[in-house]
């Protein structure tokens, strides 16, 4: 500590002072960097330089996704080669980014240079704050016509339960992780935790999925309890491997007690939803001969469909919602500062144990959801991994942000998709995406948060750096 | 009589913290007066922050006895209650704050603090941060969430409420016009004043401010004492602060506390302290008559 007297009120106002300066640095550097207007000789080699940027971006991002095309062949998949497309698409970027370099983007003498603007290639927090409604009203809409559009065919189907039943995943592990602060490597127990609840409460005691749904939920929020009482006062790193051993020691049970989980065998035979007790089976009393259509077998697949859409945005509207309830804004604040958090008098235990069990609410809903559209679950498909896809959605899709983790899980799940016929490489490429990613946009796609409550009536975004990540 | 002898909300005797085989406080005793602006200074180190800590709960002292007093002192109550191992009397007036954790000291016993190194919820915007204040009465107001989901009237006539409080207290620290910006990018003067109305939105009994005053100008140190004024006379909040800025110190307390290495070695109204020959010899560190005229311009400059 420094000496006594008056002399240290004097520093402690330098000290105000610096912090303030800092503070101001900080506030300017969330503006994205303008250069100053080059020399005129340089413009055309800035514009250049800009427009090869720009190409080869392109031919990043044309190569894998459009140059490359797996194509079904006599004994599996094979890839062809479209590098006509990638050339076209390549030069229009170029061609076109140049003549904007020129033409365009040269008001008050000044250029664009291409970090400005590709911290805008997401429209930012006002921007999207605009499309906010419409936005939502014209995805939903799509959603539910989805399985009646032309190429809505199986494929196409499957696909999109992947990614709404990720979707889920992520959205409610994001209360945990974005809101709550809280770093859960362990969140695949809790699907685990809904998967096995459903089948054994389904095959054992031969319940109907609509009543297994919500004990499935219950359970897997009871095991989040579990979890959150003895990682209460772990923080940080030291919770994170907490929870990932959770998330082991949940595997390792179910693999190893035979007589309940049936073991590595896995269980099987885990009855389909029905509507209202219709099956969506061939036969006299299925829901084709019942509402007199053809059989076909697509039709159970839109169903889940459906039931999976509701789930989702069951589990979206309710953390929106708690976000702007007292108890998010407690998560919130828990990121922010815990300390603060209980000199203003929260529980910060039973703030932490709500985040924990609602998260593993939602992970259980989409656990029962899994397994009953499976049909059959083992061990197999709850490891260490699975946490860290629905983990690196979050991350990806910008902590706390409901809207960047839909984007992130269709960027994953196409990544995954597109680079299937390359086999041990795909993980390896998917992982550089997601790198570039991170030092793109490093808090992740969607990274402003909305206020939970104003004063004025418009929601002013907070820009993603001053929003704490949490340490908890 | 003094009001922290005759009437004192919060009483701190034979308060000592050790930690492992360092003494921070030694037998700390003294009142705070209800409705007073009482100060804690001394020179740095001297354990004027730990005595916040063990008073807000955020330590657990080693010995000792911290009290409130809600309504009105009451010291038969209180040897009762102490006697009889329990935290609080039946009808919530008198509180052992050395029993009770941190945040139901400021939940029930209705002390609310800052912190000397400001600790906003920075990624929050400014109305959201004294919506955070008010979790408890909100959280009441939405049935523990169930009600808040299904938006039932009296979960909005809740936030009417803690939106109505919050603008009032706004607009008593001059940022009505921030409201909706986030905390971090206040200036510092200002989140100063932001965290003060934060804790005055948890609706304390006694509010504690550790070095408010840290790192202000002097425009906004004046500032600082009309709303301090304020929160006194218009609000009777008791105030508990610590500070070096002695022009805040001599000019507003009602009390002053001058602790040294952990043990009170002054304690009295603002005159007495200030003539007190072992305040000016503790802060100054020499004989006291050699630096009689430095030393009170030291400490009311």
């Amino acid at each position: 500590m420094a000496n006594t007297t008056g002399e240290s009120a004097l520093d402690t106002g330098a000290v105000g002072a610096e912090i303030e300066d800092e503070r101001r640095a900080e506030a300017v550097r969330g503006e994205p960097p303008f250069t100053e207007h080059p020399a005129s000789g340089d413009r055309l080699a800035a514009a250049l330089k800009d427009a090869v940027i720009a190409g080869l971006i392109a031919l990043a991002l044309a190569g894998p996704m459009v140059g490359l095309r797996t194509e079904t062949a006599i004994g599996g998949l094979s890839l062809s080669q479209h590098w006509l497309p990638v050339a076209v698409i390549v030069a229009v970027v170029f061609l076109g980014r140049l003549l904007l370099n020129l033409f365009v983007w040269r008001t008050g003498g000044r250029t664009k240079p291409i970090t400005a603007t590709s911290f805008r290639l997401l429209p930012s927090g006002e921007q999207l704050e605009k499309w906010r409604w419409p936005g939502l009203v014209a995805a939903i809409a799509f959603t539910i016509v989805m399985p009646f559009l032309p190429f809505a065919d199986r494929y196409w189907m499957d696909q999109a339960i992947v990614v709404l039943t990720y979707c889920m995943l992520g959205w409610g592990l994001n209360v945990v992780v974005g809101l709550a602060g809280l770093l859960d490597l362990g969140y695949v127990a809790f699907y685990a935790v809904g998967a096995y609840s459903f089948a054994l409460l389904a095959t054992n005691f031969d319940l109907g999925f609509w009543v297994c749904l919500p004990m499935a939920g219950i359970l897997a929020a009871g095991w989040g309890l579990i979890l959150g009482f003895p990682v209460l006062r772990l923080r940080g790193d030291y919770l994170a491997i907490v929870t990932l051993a959770f998330g082991e020691i949940i595997r390792v049970v179910i693999i190893n007690w035979y007589d309940f989980t049936n073991g590595p065998d896995g269980i099987s035979g885990i009855p389909r939803p029905t509507l209202f007790g219709i099956p969506f089976e061939r036969g006299d009393d299925g829901f084709a001969a019942v509402f007199g259509l053809e059989y076909s077998s697509i039709q159970r697949i839109i169903f889940l469909y459906y039931i999976i859409l509701v789930l989702a945005l069951v589990t979206n509207f309710v953390t929106l919602r708690l976000r702007r309830l007292p108890v998010g804004r407690a998560w919130e604040a828990l990121r922010e500062d815990e300390i603060a958090c209980r000199s203003l008098g929260i529980n910060t235990t039973n703030t932490k144990l709500t985040a924990f069990a609602t998260g593993a609410m939602f992970g259980g809903f989409a656990g029962s959801f899994f397994a009953t559209r499976q049909g059959f679950i083992s061990p197999e498909s709850f490891t260490a991994i699975e946490s860290f896809i629905i983990l690196a959605v979050v991350v990806l899709g910008g902590l706390g942000s409901q809207l960047g983790i839909v984007i992130a899980v269709i960027f994953l799940n196409t990544a995954f998709e597109v680079l299937r016929g390359l086999d041990e490489y795909r993980m390896l490429i998917v992982g550089l995406m997601m790198v570039l990613i991170m030092v793109w946009r490093p808090r992740g796609l969607v990274s402003t948060r909305r206020p939970s409550v104003t004063l004025s009536g418009r929601a002013k975004a907070v820009r993603g750096e001053l929003v704490g990540e949490g340490s908890g | 009589m003094n009001r922290w002898e005759s009437d004192p909300i919060l009483t701190v005797e034979h308060l000592t913290m050790r930690f492992g085989g360092l003494v921070a406080i030694d037998d700390l005793s003294f009142s705070v007066g209800r409705g007073d602006i009482t100060a804690i200074i001394g020179p740095n180190g001297a354990g004027k922050t730990t005595v916040f800590n063990c008073v807000t709960g955020f330590y657990k002292p080693t010995e000792g006895r911290i009290a409130i007093a809600l309504d009105k002192a009451d010291a038969e109550t209180l040897e009762r209650l102490t006697a009889g191992g329990q935290r609080m009397s039946e009808d919530r007036n008198i509180l052992l704050l050395d029993r009770m954790p941190d945040f139901e000291i400021a939940r029930d016993a209705r002390v609310a603090r800052t912190f000397q190194n400001i600790r906003l919820f920075g990624g929050m915007t400014v109305l959201e941060n004294l919506f955070v204040a008010q979790h408890n009465k909100l959280m009441l107001a939405s049935n523990y969430t169930i009600g808040g989901i299904f938006g039932l009237s009296r979960y909005r006539k809740g936030q009417d409420d803690a939106l109505g409080r919050a603008r009032y207290w706004l607009e008593q620290i001059d940022l009505i016009d921030r409201a909706d910006d986030p905390a971090a990018d206040l200036p510092y003067g200002a989140q100063r004043r932001l965290e003060i109305a934060r804790a005055m939105c948890t609706g304390p009994k006694l509010l504690c401010l550790d070095e408010p005053a840290a790192g202000l100008n002097p425009r906004e140190s004046a500032e600082l004492n009309t709303l301090l004024r304020f929160i006194r006379d218009e609000h009777g909040i008791s105030v508990l602060l610590i500070e070096h800025d002695m022009g805040v110190v001599m000019e507003i307390s009602d009390h002053i506390v001058v602790l040294d290495y952990g043990e009170k070695i002054s304690d009295g109204a603002a005159d007495f302290v200030r003539h007190d020959p072992k305040v000016i010899a503790a802060y100054l560190g020499v004989e006291d008559e050699e630096v009689e005229t430095p030393a009170e311009q030291g400490a009311s400059g």
